[in-house]
């Protein structure tokens, strides 16, 4: 058994209606105990409504050595974006 | 004010407020020394969570003691200007931090306390001491929570954890016996209806406790010898270096203040 305890994602949503957001890692025993340690570590100043846990080695990411392949195609697709549309006047800035 | 306190003792009164305000100074300050020295960076942040709950609890319970005391003194005071045989914290408390394991049991053994004198005390008949008990209860219920599963952890983790924790609690339960003494001063303050007798919180308490040890594998101690003394004022020799401490700038610097 390690004597290191596993790494954990920590997500918090600031206020209801809200997303969970990642806000940081920490260490802890399990999965329970990375609630505690979270309650402690990330919400000290009132930030928060609920808390997710997931063990860091979980999270499968993409690989930086991807970024080409995945994310370049998108660039020269500009129609993907709503930047062709005249907003009238009254609008105002969307 | 309430009628209670018109019927209750008023030197009874104080002595019990200090009661609960000392233990919870006392024993916020030892958790504050593990400030920088925790194991790990999230036990330092939970400690030093916990410790502020604690003494921002005592600040409550000596204010109102020096409010009913009505000699003008303030909590401050209270807190840096008695002297040992003044203060009325449970041994428990001033126990040394020793290792990790020991700190985590003496929480717990206190937390487990803790938790059901507030729960009694959210309805007496002092609406101030029922309102701190309020406010109090839910640190307090955290603090619990966090204290039973770190001691189910470690009692039932490695070899090494659980040995620790063993001695632990041979160490530490002998001086849980105080918290459940009834002597005259909480007798005037149950027949106020403002707090409970001590005694009537130790089935609650025992159950807690022998849940947890059980569920953490350590053995259930029974009866033993216990220390007594605290809450009369007679203290183990910690508290006098605790105090040494934690005064020492109100004492070589009167009246400092931010």
């Amino acid at each position: 058994m390690s004597s290191e305890w596993p790494l954990w994602e920590i997500f918090i949503r600031g206020q209801h209606g809200l997303n969970h957001r990642h806000v940081g890692s920490l260490h802890a025993p399990d999965a329970e105990m990375a609630i505690r340690n979270a309650r402690d570590v990330y919400t000290r100043r009132n930030e928060g409504v609920s808390i997710w846990v997931v063990r860091s080695n979980d999270i499968t990411a993409s690989s930086p050595s991807e970024k080409g392949p995945l994310f370049e195609p998108s660039n020269s697709k500009i129609y993907r974006h709503p930047t062709f549309f005249d907003i009238p006047e009254e609008i105002g800035h969307m | 004010m309430g009628a209670a306190v018109e019927t209750v003792d008023r030197t009874a009164f104080v002595d019990w407020l200090q009661r609960i305000g000392d233990s919870a100074l006392i024993l916020g300050h030892r958790v504050s020394e593990w400030c920088g020295h925790s194991p790990a960076l999230e036990e330092d942040i939970a400690l030093a969570n916990q410790a502020l709950d604690l003494i921002g609890q005592c600040q409550l319970w000596l204010g109102l003691a020096a409010e009913v005391e009505g000699k003008g003194r303030t909590a401050d005071q209270m807190a840096y200007l008695r002297d040992v045989a003044d203060f009325r914290n449970a041994l428990l408390v001033e126990r040394p931090n020793g290792d990790f394991g020991q700190t985590l049991m003496r929480q717990f053994l206190f937390d487990a306390w803790h938790i059901e004198l507030l729960r009694v005390l959210k309805t007496s008949s002092d609406p101030r001491v029922a309102e701190i008990a309020a406010k109090a209860e839910k640190e307090v219920a955290y603090h619990l929570e966090r204290s039973a599963e770190l001691v189910i952890r470690l009692g039932d983790g490695t070899a090494e954890s659980h040995e620790r924790m063993e001695r632990a609690l041979a160490l530490l339960y002998p001086y849980t016996g105080e918290l459940f003494i009834d002597d005259d001063v909480d007798q005037a303050v149950a027949a106020a209806g403002i707090g409970p007798l001590p005694s009537s919180l130790k089935p609650a308490w025992e159950q807690t406790v022998r849940a947890v040890l059980a569920e953490a594998t350590l053995t259930w101690p029974g009866e033993v010898y216990q220390h007594k003394g605290g809450k009369k004022g007679v203290h183990s020799e910690f508290l006098g270096y605790i105090l040494a401490e934690m005064q020492f700038l109100q004492r070589a610097y009167p009246g400092a203040t931010w």
